[in-house]
């Protein structure tokens, strides 16, 4: 009997070679390729195609002048002007709609006006009247808050990715315990590796899973927030997304650490359905807090620490500036040490439910012994 | 040589091992026979420590068995499975390398089960993708991988047709013949009886027969005896002290006890030539019947 083939298996090692072919299996299954690839595709397009249709709005504001009534707007940025010889001449660009305005001589402007006439088919052309007024000078005494929409649409994005990578990663952590309840190769698995080995190495693998798929949405967003020229908005979000990651890492932990315990209770995959029930509800709950209340700074703050929608609030938070510099890193600890409880009670019941095959272990079973 | 010393076993009321103790010899193949809900798979189980029994132990080599003891066991659970979407080859090697074998070796090991099991043609392709013989030979290949030091087989034989039968029986025997115990159970009796050295019968968790399977057949001979000779054997029902159970020409059956059974060969020895007598020996599925009423 050679025995030097043999080592021995330090727990790390188990967890590494768990969690390796968590990852193999995935990275390899066509469905995941693809959807990552759909994922990085729509989170591109989406901030590329806003940024072409918003800019679309500014494009020039083709004028008309008769002699030199506009010769204030020469040089102007967004007015496109031409010059005509005849008022006639002019209306009658403005009605085949060659231009969009004209503006021409008048004898009786009112004072303090400047002596042209702004001709236009339906509507007012606003920039051009803007372009021609005299504005005043203007002081801010406070910086400018974050614009609402966009507040809406950086929390949205936030909770969006959230949900969808935890509801991804979550459910396939829950699938692979199934899987291996149902076939029954987890009865060869316990022979090998204790069941705490093996819940570490499904939760440390799908979490690195999940943790490169939303470094790779960051970086596709930061290559096309730079590609479309938003540096700005890029370092205004960068912090704030950097948070975003880190709490998303622990948070996921968590997640998976319920998300596994809850799937050992069956033995089946048509059952996982009603046992992922409240840890579907408790991934959604930050979703759909942050949708309704992402202008409510009590309800922001108090999500910002609550260990569940925490990788959601908080950076949001950040990004809105509400958050000092000392919140993100406390709310981090208090997710980290819920972390550790949560993976703690989730290894005991997963423990305790891995052997017992048929209908579903109940919670209260689970928990003693 | 794996000893299990007075196991019991209960579901709550329901007593499913009532002090079971048998041993597996080193290099012997033993068979673990038992209705279904004897008990067998259960014992398996806490053999393999993935359940916990109520008293009693498990013991290899006279010392207690720990979790890296149990890791160079070989384990065939009852209920088959392994990774649907992996392939063969690539489970057989992660399944080694969790009990501690070094990638490398595993990867060869791998190679020599997959071409010894008749599945070289299948070995890159996912479990689910091959016929139902050929996935209970990757179970075998599976519970083989890290060449165990013990094996415990639930029912390898189930499922597999006689050709297959024949090579299963050849790598367990190999694996005996190295000085591994071996443990299976099996419903074939045929089977077991052709195979095994020993022979452990359970019904209603408790052990009601265990021993070579030589002497098991032995002790349970009874007092039934075969006689063949060349002329007509007819006489023999006209000898007092004795039943014949079976009569067909010069083949006689019969129940007695020894000195009445010596003196119908003495008779039968007279009146010409004597091909063949013996005591009769039980099959295992006579002795089966037998010890489990």
């Amino acid at each position: 009997m050679s025995t030097t083939s043999y080592a021995a298996l330090s727990t790390r090692q188990a967890v590494g070679l768990v969690a390796g072919r968590e990852i193999n299996s995935r990275v390899r299954s066509k469905s995941f390729l693809i959807s990552t690839a759909i994922l990085v595709i729509f989170v591109a397009a989406s901030i590329i195609i806003s940024n072409l249709l918003s800019s679309s709005g500014a494009t020039a504001t083709s004028v008309a002048s008769v002699g030199d009534a506009a010769s204030s707007l020469e040089g102007a940025p967004a007015i496109d002007l031409t010059t005509v010889d005849t008022v006639d001449e002019a209306e009658q660009l403005v009605l085949d709609g060659d231009v969009s305005a004209a503006v021409v001589p008048i004898d009786n402007a009112a004072p303090g006006t400047p002596a042209v006439e702004v001709i236009a088919l339906d509507e007012t052309p606003v920039a051009l009247v803007q372009a021609l007024s005299i504005a005043p000078e203007v002081r801010l005494l406070q910086e400018a808050p974050v614009d609402s929409g966009l507040a809406f649409l950086i929390s949205f994005a936030f909770g969006i990715v959230f949900f969808t990578a935890a509801i991804t990663f979550g459910s396939t952590i829950a699938q692979s315990v199934v899987e291996e309840k149902q076939t029954r190769i987890v009865e060869i698995l316990l022979t090998a590796v204790p069941a705490r080995a093996l819940l570490a190495g499904k939760v440390v693998g799908n979490s690195a899973l999940a943790l490169g798929q939303i470094v790779l949405i960051a970086v596709t967003a930061a290559l096309s927030l730079m590609l479309t020229g938003q540096d700005v908005l890029l370092s205004d979000l960068g912090p704030a997304a950097i948070w975003f990651v880190v709490f998303f890492a622990v948070g996921f932990v968590l997640l998976a650490a319920m998300f596994a315990a809850s799937a050992s209770l069956v033995s089946r995959m048509e059952d996982t359905g009603t046992v992922l029930q409240p840890v579907m509800w408790l991934v959604m709950l930050p979703y759909f807090l942050i949708i309704f209340f992402n202008d409510n700074e009590l309800i922001l703050t108090i999500m910002s620490y609550v260990p569940f929608s925490s990788p959601v609030g908080m950076p949001t938070r950040i990004f809105l500036e509400q958050a000092q510099w000392w919140e993100p890193l406390l709310s981090l600890v208090v997710l980290g040490a819920s972390a550790v409880l949560i993976v703690g009670i989730g290894a005991r019941i997963y423990e305790n439910s891995l052997l017992r095959m048929g209908g579903r272990v109940r919670l209260t079973e689970a928990l003693k012994s | 040589m794996l000893e299990i010393k007075n196991v019991s076993k209960h579901y709550g009321d329901r007593r499913v091992l009532d002090e079971v103790s048998f041993t597996v010899g080193g290099g012997r193949l033993t068979g673990f026979v038992g209705g279904n809900g004897a008990g067998k798979t259960t014992t398996m189980r806490i053999i393999l420590g993935v359940l916990g029994a109520d008293g009693g132990e498990v013991l290899l080599h006279g010392s207690t068995l720990d979790r890296e003891g149990r890791r160079r066991f070989g384990y065939m659970p009852e209920e088959r499975g392994l990774y649907p979407k992996m392939k063969v080859h690539e489970q057989l090697v992660y399944l080694a390398r969790l009990r501690g074998m070094r990638a490398g070796v595993a990867a060869e090991k791998a190679d020599e089960l997959i071409d010894r099991l008749e599945l070289t043609e299948r070995g890159d392709e996912p479990i689910e993708k091959l016929s139902l013989g050929n996935q209970q030979r990757a179970q075998i290949a599976a519970a083989l991988v890290h060449d165990p030091e013990v094996l415990v087989l639930d029912e390898p034989f189930s499922g597999l047709d006689p050709m297959a039968v024949e090579t299963v029986l050849g790598v367990l025997s190999e694996r005996a013949a190295r000085g591994v115990p071996v443990l299976f159970s099996s419903h074939q009796l045929d089977v077991v009886e052709r195979l095994c050295d020993d022979i452990v019968v359970i019904a209603d968790g408790r052990i009601r027969a265990a021993g070579t399977r030589d002497a098991l057949r032995e002790s349970n001979a009874g007092s039934q005896w075969e006689l063949q000779v060349a002329d007509d054997a007819a006489w023999v029902r006209e000898l007092p002290e004795l039943t014949v159970h079976e009569f067909d020409g010069g083949y006689v059956l019969f129940e007695a006890d020894e000195t009445v059974a010596q003196s119908v060969l003495q008779h039968a020895a007279k009146r010409g030539a004597v091909q063949r007598f013996a005591p009769r020996r039980p099959t295992l599925t006579e002795i089966f019947r037998e010890v489990v009423k």
